[in-house]
């Protein structure tokens, strides 16, 4: 006999994700539906008589309706309909024991579906401590379905789901066709009534809960707790990720070192060190800053705070059409764009996390601050403003960010009157108790998104940075040219040709090409203007030179609109490609370099012959 | 009579019944009603405002029976409530 394999189904907060992975262990798998964002969370179960059982984690849903893409998948897995995900043989329904009453509604709904369901009591400890009890055994006759306790995060407490398991996969009957089930008002009614047998005792609210909220829900307090949470964020995850980071750009020069002093100099020790070292290093020198970034996002959720933040930010956010749940992502983008558009999981609604996946490269990440510093040192001077209590240089980069921020709440504002138009999106949510996070998980989780980077390191940006490397390497210099190498290979030939449209914003021959390798990562342009000034030596005297440089042979205009071009400009491949993935859509993607690059061209032309006017 | 968008922070209710379309948003509205009993709220139960959002007061946080949900104003306009315990 082939395989059993069971679904977990429930509704959101109801400890199902606890569940799947006490069950699965490290034997799972998270990948997307295809054609969908809908995650698809599926691992190995092997039950006491050693027989191997697949399971799914369905997304969380409150009901079964076509509403929103986590329904229809979920609707379409259960009752066979799903393109490339067969019927799964059992349901496991996860319920709140805490919350029965509103669960058991989804527990009468599935019965309709065709499927032996087991129903999970779960969270008993949460409900032993408020007071509530249920008779699982009443429970069982009048819903006419296995019913077993737990307690998810700990797994001495699944012995009788195990037992219950087992037998329910020996006595598998094949599935049957799917009834049409009654309006939600009817099972809600039928729970209700179940409900009222079953439950013992009421209990009281989750205490602690309801004191924490008192805090972190205070209209002042809680803004105030609020944004000092996002403030110390990240500043650890600058502080905290200095010393890696710093480990990990050692260890790459170190390496490339060695090959320079091993491998005789040919074009392929050059691939190697300034084409594959040099690419996928400047990329996975930001490993650390997103290890620590999901380590707060992933402890943040767990703990049941996110929905907090949520319901504190969703008022500010509703005014660009919005959800509260948004505003993480975007802030996790100032860091790096990669985690903030793969936080945007949070956000149940597809239309509002595409709009907050458009907007999130225009916050400005850590990769741009090389490239600002580097141009507001070269020609913006360090005076003294207002009272001498700012200095320009400080000002102009504030300036910058902000002027990220306020493009990006615009064209959200323009998006959801346009493209991502559509019925507006409830708030509507359930704060969840909060909880103490599960170290084990927590590893978990943070692995698989760990992985995804690394994967995509050793993929499409090894072979971008491959790439670049032939542009800028071929066709070699001629005998007796006098321009640097750069300037006779087809990314010279190709900056000298987008030289002609970069014109018109006062872009020299020498930006254009830096543009090209820039692709790989923002502040590889700075080591690129430094290859095409020919400059020599390390880091901080290529920076010290280019800083003359500018100073010296840019116009002020070229200098400004260079810099409100990297405001804008979609300059980084691994951050297209996250866009890829995680909108699943090649429309969209193209769509949002496309939108980037447009406003990159137009606001820099802007500062361009604003400047110029300026002048006189 | 009156609507859950009118209460204030502390305030008690009993829900009474749903009128999804005071919503002005007519597509808006057809869903509201569902959502609303799935999310749980139901005729009969006693809702308490806990807490209001830091502008405007909105969106608010209400405790129907063991759970806290949140919501705006807006939607809370769909829900029907009556004075007292």
């Amino acid at each position: 006999m082939r395989e059993a394999k069971i679904a977990l189904v429930g509704s959101p907060n109801c400890g199902k994700s606890s569940l799947f992975n006490s069950l699965t262990g490290s034997r799972q798998k998270v990948a997307n539906y295809p054609g969908v964002t809908v995650e698809r969370r599926s691992g190995k179960y092997i039950t006491a008589e050693g027989k191997e059982v697949t399971l799914i984690d369905l997304p969380g849903i409150y009901s079964l309706k076509d509403r929103t893409l986590d329904e229809r998948v979920s609707r379409q897995v259960i009752t066979g309909t799903h393109k490339s995900e067969s019927r799964p043989d059992i349901l496991l329904c996860v319920a709140d024991s805490t919350n029965l009453r509103v669960h058991l509604r989804l527990v009468l709904e599935l019965k309709y579906l065709g499927l032996p369901v087991i129903l999970v009591l779960n969270m008993q400890d949460l409900a032993k401590r408020d007071g509530i009890s249920i008779d699982p055994e009443i429970l069982s006759q009048e819903l006419g379905l296995p019913v077993v306790t737990s307690v998810a995060v700990r797994s001495s407490s699944l012995d009788s789901l195990k037992k219950q398991l087992s037998l329910s996969i020996a006595a598998l009957t094949p599935p049957q066709d799917v009834t049409p089930s009654p309006t939600t008002r009817d099972l809600q009614k039928q729970a209700r009534k179940i409900a009222e047998k079953a439950i013992i005792a009421e209990g009281t609210q989750h205490k602690v809960t309801r004191e924490l909220d008192k805090i972190l829900l205070h209209p002042v307090f809680g803004i105030i707790i609020f944004f000092i949470t996002l403030f110390g964020m990240f500043q650890l995850v600058y502080f905290w990720a200095d010393a890696p980071i710093a480990l990990i750009e050692n260890g790459f020069n170190i390496l490339q070192n060695y090959i320079l002093q091993v491998m005789p100099d040919n074009w392929f020790r050059s691939l190697l060190v300034h084409g594959v070292i040099a690419g996928v290093g400047s990329v996975l020198v930001f490993l650390p800053q997103i290890l620590i970034l999901f380590t707060f996002i992933l402890t943040l959720e767990a703990t049941g705070y996110m929905a907090r933040a949520a319901f504190i930010m969703d008022r500010l956010m509703a005014m660009v059409g919005l959800n509260g749940r948004a505003f993480i992502p975007l802030m996790s983008s100032f860091a790096c764009a990669i985690p903030g558009i793969m936080a945007t999981r949070t956000i149940e609604h597809h239309r509002d996390r595409i709009t907050t996946i458009m907007i999130a490269p225009l916050m400005t990440c850590s990769a741009r601050i090389p490239v600002y510093a580097l141009l507001i040192g070269a020609v913006v001077p360090n005076e003294p403003v207002i009272y001498g209590l700012f200095g320009l240089q400080g000002l102009v980069l504030f300036g910058l960010y902000l002027a990220g921020i306020v493009s990006a709440l615009i064209v959200a504002a323009v998006l959801k009157m346009t493209l991502t138009r559509g019925v507006p999106q409830p708030l509507l949510m359930e704060l969840p108790k909060y909880q103490l996070p599960i170290l084990k998980h927590l590893l978990m989780n943070l692995w698989e998104r760990a992985r995804f980077f690394l994967k995509r390191a050793g993929t499409i940006i090894l072979y971008s940075a491959i790439g670049l490397w032939v542009l800028a390497q071929y066709p070699k210099k001629p005998l007796g040219a006098t321009e640097p190498d750069i300037f006779y290979s087809f990314a010279g030939i190709l900056g000298r040709g987008l030289q002609h449209i970069f014109e018109p914003l006062g872009f020299n021959w020498e930006i254009s090409i830096a543009l090209i390798p820039g692709m790989a990562a923002r502040e590889v342009a700075i080591g690129a203007l430094g290859t095409v000034y020919a400059l020599q030596g390390n880091e901080g005297q290529v920076e010290q030179g280019l800083r003359t440089v500018i100073q010296n042979g840019w116009p002020l205009p070229t200098a400004f609109a260079f810099l409100a071009w990297y405001v804008y400009a979609p300059q980084c491949f691994a951050t297209i490609a996250t866009v890829r993935r995680e909108t699943n859509s090649l429309g969209w993607t193209i769509f949002m370099t496309s939108y980037l690059f447009a406003l990159a061209y137009l606001i820099a032309l802007m500062v361009n012959k604003v400047t110029i006017a300026f002048m006189g | 009579m009156k609507y859950l968008s009118d209460m204030k922070k502390g305030d008690c209710a009993t829900i009474i019944g749903f009128e999804a379309d005071r919503c002005n948003d007519v597509e808006f509205a057809r869903d509201l009603e569902d959502r609303l009993l799935e999310i749980g709220f139901e005729e009969g139960l006693n809702v308490e405002i806990l807490h209001e959002g830091p502008i405007s007061r909105d969106p608010i946080a209400v405790r129907i029976g063991q759970m806290t949900v949140a919501l705006r104003r807006m939607e809370a306009d769909a829900v029907k409530v009556m004075n007292g315990q």
